[in-house]
């Protein structure tokens, strides 16, 4: 039986945008109390269950309502219609150190923002030394706070915020804050949340964040949910849907350079076909591409070129490897490029493919981008390039005596897996 | 994805155990959530109370940060919330008294006692116009009962009332005046009466003028009028006996401020009539105030204790219709 920790049923949220802001008497007088606007839905009908312990991501680009939802369940806006039931605490962290006082001191500015974020005066004073501590920030803490830099003043507001130990917690793209080893520590705090058992909510469109933290992901675009699923999965489709990469299309016949040869369809197999749009990484991926031609074209050399979604060059072949010639006879045929793996993670990626002369620099035709394979990870590993490193763990001074499951794998220390542990730190 | 080689900790191994570090118990899955907060479109009048009193540390601290942040940069910090209250009694006692020549006695006494009430009252009115408006960061990015801004003008205005009760002791020292002991009872009803208009009319002028910024503008004048409207520096018995002869005495108590001025004027001021002595052959007599008991004094505290009360919560129910978007007008 799963309880959940946030109910979000109906939930629509409408903006008025006024063509221009009259919020003086006489231009409401002169307008007989009407104002023009044009309304926006920022959300509608969402409807999100949100499990307790869990930790559940948001994903959406700008505009899509994922920060207003955010805010609604917080309670800063009020929804237009339906109703949000949050069981448990409460605390929202949109802004790093919101409601701060500039001209009062840190210590100040602590019980502020602490009683803001809905904790008593006793509750602060009993975790005061913990969050002065967190935020590194004991010899500053009686200046004022206009005088902190914006690192000190992230992190006071990052310590209250995570001090306030909420059943639930809202996070606002707020997590890449001050230098790396306060990233670190940011990070450590969200670990043991979710250690703990509390439930966060993280708004973002980073997808590498999502993927490491959250257990599923919800995807949002123009205020509506488009799917709740897995961050593989959710990522895939956030990726694929709205940033309007689209699914797999194929060319159509382009124009023949030097009237010789013609790369007609281009079409992409993978692994999965037939199963799924996707491949995953590490399957393999076939692109064949047909070729019509007019004339024998004795000396062709195939090209591919692939880019990612940044439209940066992820491989192009090399263009004298031998083992790129083809002969192409009259009427023409396919060419087939074949990868036996792909070690590649999420994205979506573009395939060039071309045929030029060996002998000289003659283009016989180039498709630009002319299909597209996915590639979903069904792991938590980042980046572009799946790299599969062996890890392994020893003492210093002493032999590596144990292996530690590699990436991806849970990680659970035990004795076995790190023998002489307990004897170096006795 | 990180390879976390840590020692475990004792609050792995067993989560479901509060552990408690540093004297604050920590958080257990399953205890702290029966509370379920529901978040609509709709104003609860209970939930907002409740929200209030819940958080009234919060407002303390509101405060505290007002007048911090007002008077900390200056040198002569809290003397400054005395200088403006000092000056308006000093004016007004050089044009009543020097100019004008009135025989009333201890004339600056009597001016004292209604300026502390409307100087609460003015003070927390005027501030709570621009409270909102001027704290849209916070308003934006955090969640928390509004109200309490708007009370925190109030707040700030009850400090600087206890620094004038302050002044006023002294004053009633120097002159060696007692005020009517017997009748001392009325102050902390009238007091409390008055707190509860004040935070009414504050409440709803901070979220008015978040829509209509003239609000502010349109305070600062009616609130001159009212003041005049007011026995401050007149006493009601100048004005009572013209309005007897219309019957318009209620309409005149209807101002809430007006019998609160009154009751102050009443007990520590201690004199409901005076004889002047100078061009007065039949010795008439001036009236002051009515110079009905107690009991009438506590009625009239106790019907502007009822109808704030009133509206007070419809302070509430507008403010909460008005703060649903407040974060997106400001």
């Amino acid at each position: 039986m799963v309880t959940n920790a946030i109910e979000v049923r109906e939930i629509s949220k409408q903006f008025k945008l006024y063509t221009e802001k009259q919020t003086s008497l006489k231009e409401r007088i002169i307008k007989g109390g009407k104002m023009p606007f044009t309304p926006f839905w920022a959300l509608r009908d969402v409807n999100v269950d949100i499990h307790q312990g869990e930790t559940f991501g948001i994903l959406g680009r700008n505009g899509c309502g994922k920060s207003t939802l955010l805010k609604c369940i917080a309670g800063i806006l009020k929804p237009t219609s339906g109703e949000i039931r949050v069981r448990g605490s409460l605390a929202a962290m949109l802004e790093l150190g919101a409601g701060f006082q500039p001209d009062l001191s840190g210590r100040d500015n602590i019980f502020l923002n602490g009683s803001l974020l809905g904790l008593s005066h006793a509750d602060i004073e009993k975790r005061y030394d913990d969050i002065v501590a967190f935020a590194e920030l004991e010899d500053f803490i009686d200046n004022q706070v206009k005088f902190y830099s914006s690192g000190m003043y992230v992190r006071l507001g990052f310590a209250v915020a995570v001090n306030v130990e909420p059943d639930v917690l809202l996070v606002d793209e707020v997590l890449a804050v001050g230098d790396a080893s306060f990233q670190r520590k940011c990070m450590d705090h969200v670990k043991k949340f979710q250690r703990e058992g509390r439930t966060i909510l993280v708004v973002s469109h980073a997808t590498d964040v999502m993927r490491q933290n959250c257990q599923r992901v919800m995807v949002m675009n123009h205020g509506q949910v488009i799917t709740i699923d897995e961050p593989g999965e959710g990522i895939r489709v956030f990726l694929a849907d709205l940033l309007g990469v689209g699914t797999l299309e194929h060319s159509e016949s382009g124009g023949i350079v030097g009237n010789v040869l013609a790369i007609g369809t281009v079409t992409a197999e993978h692994g999965g076909s037939g199963e799924r749009m996707h491949l995953y990484p590490g399957e393999s991926l076939t692109i064949t591409a047909d070729v019509d031609s007019l004339a024998p074209v004795p000396n062709g050399m195939a090209t591919i070129a692939i880019h990612d979604d940044n439209n940066e060059l992820v491989f192009a072949s090399d263009p004298d490897d031998p083992m790129c010639a083809v002969e192409v006879p009259e009427g023409g045929g396919m060419v087939r490029f074949h990868f036996p793996e792909v070690p590649l993670l999420d994205g979506t990626y573009s395939v060039s493919v071309g045929v030029r002369s060996a002998t000289d620099t003659a283009i016989y035709d180039w498709k630009d981008q002319v299909t597209k394979f996915e590639v979903a990870n069904p792991g938590r590993a980042t980046g572009r390039v799946r790299l599969l490193p062996d890890i392994s763990f020893r003492l210093r001074g002493l032999g590596y005596t144990g292996e530690v499951p590699a990436v991806g794998a849970e990680f659970a220390p035990s004795p076995s897996i790190l023998p002489g542990w307990e004897e170096s730190t006795a | 994805m990180s390879l976390g080689i840590e020692k475990p900790a004792a609050a792995d191994s067993e989560p479901e155990r509060p552990v408690v570090i540093g004297g604050s118990t920590r958080f257990v899955p399953g205890q702290s959530n029966d509370r379920i907060t529901i978040v609509n479109g709709k104003v609860q009048l209970g939930q907002r109370l409740k929200d209030l009193w819940r958080n009234r540390d919060l407002l303390i601290l509101l405060t505290r940060t007002e007048l911090k942040v007002k008077y900390k940069e200056s040198v002569l910090g809290y003397a400054w919330s005395m200088l403006n209250p000092a000056l308006v009694l000093a004016i007004y006692y050089m044009i009543f008294k020097v100019i004008s020549r009135t025989q009333q006695p201890h004339f600056a006494i009597w001016l004292f006692c209604g300026l502390l009430v409307w100087n609460l009252f003015n003070n927390s009115a005027q501030g709570s116009t621009t409270v909102v408006v001027g704290k849209a960061g916070i308003i934006k990015k955090v969640a928390f009962p509004r109200e309490l801004l708007a009370m925190s003008t109030v707040g700030v205005a009850v400090v600087l009332f206890a620094i004038q009760v302050g002044v006023l002791i002294v004053f009633l020292a120097a002159f060696q005046l007692t005020p009517d002991w017997g009748s001392l009872w009325l102050l902390p009803l009238a007091f409390v009466a008055l707190l509860v208009f004040t935070s009414a009319v504050s409440i709803f002028l901070s979220a008015v003028n978040v829509y209509l910024r003239d609000t502010q503008h349109l305070t600062e004048v009616a609130l001159m009028a009212w003041f005049w409207l007011t026995p401050i520096v007149y006493p009601f018995g100048q004005v009572g006996s013209h309005l007897a002869k219309y019957h318009l005495t209620w309409l005149y108590l209807a101002n809430p401020v007006a019998p609160i001025a009154m009751t102050f004027q009443r007990v520590i001021y201690n004199q409901t009539s005076y004889i002047p002595t100078k061009n007065n052959p039949g010795h008439a007599v001036v009236p002051l105030l009515p110079s009905y008991g107690d009991g009438w004094y506590a009625m009239m505290i106790g019907i502007v204790f009822v109808v704030s009360i009133g509206l007070f919560l419809l302070s509430l129910v507008v403010f909460g219709r008005l703060e649903g978007n407040f974060a997106e007008e400001l």
